[in-house]
């Protein structure tokens, strides 16, 4: 199988999908700690994908969203954005309702 | 808190650094007019997988931004070096 169909297969796994450097109790970056604090805050299950842990993944799901940094965040499959969109849309309650309604 | 331990404990948060080296370099610039107001100098080496694929201007944004109110207050001049771990 190759990175791009891995991705996809991965961002299917689970409704809440996070790319990150790191794990949740090892995050390895404050931006990948902060999204995983985000999501929690917002009640979120999400799985995670430590993409230090495999150099393919880490340079392909930035050529799969065309976004050039980590984290990023996948809702239902589509790529919702990084630290700083998450941010905003926290404050804004919309990250709370987007993961209320994959329940 | 001494200054050198603020500048830490903020860049730690921000960026997990796998290295960090903060050196004060006051007393170099001690009497110079941008000194006076008590604003220290100090130079930054942070090793960080945040700064991959940034550049080296949103590199320096990205610190300043984790000091906040310190570059206005405590900090008169900073030099940065910051890097990811496959650079060092």
């Amino acid at each position: 199988m190759n990175v791009q169909d891995k991705i996809k297969q991965q961002i299917a796994s689970d409704k809440i999908v996070l790319y990150m450097k790191g794990t949740p109790q090892f995050p390895q970056c404050g931006f990948s700690a902060k999204s995983v604090e985000l999501l929690k805050a917002s009640g979120a299950e999400f799985s995670t994908v430590d993409v230090l842990a495999d150099p393919d993944i880490r340079q392909g799901i930035k050529e799969y969203s065309n976004w050039p940094t980590i984290p990023q965040l996948y809702i239902n499959g589509e790529f919702v954005g990084g630290c700083d969109i998450l941010t905003e849309l926290f404050q804004k309650g919309e990250l709370q309702r987007m993961v209320a309604k994959t329940k | 808190m001494d200054r050198v331990e603020e500048i830490k404990k903020r860049l730690k948060k921000a960026f997990v650094p796998v290295n960090l080296e903060i050196i004060d370099e006051s007393r170099l610039h001690a009497g110079h007019e941008g000194a006076k107001s008590g604003g220290g100098h100090f130079a930054v080496t942070i090793v960080s997988s945040c700064f991959e694929d940034r550049t080296p201007l949103m590199r320096h944004r990205m610190v300043y931004e984790a000091l906040g109110e310190l570059m206005n207050r405590d900090i008169h001049a900073l030099r940065i070096n910051a890097l990811t771990p496959e650079e060092l």
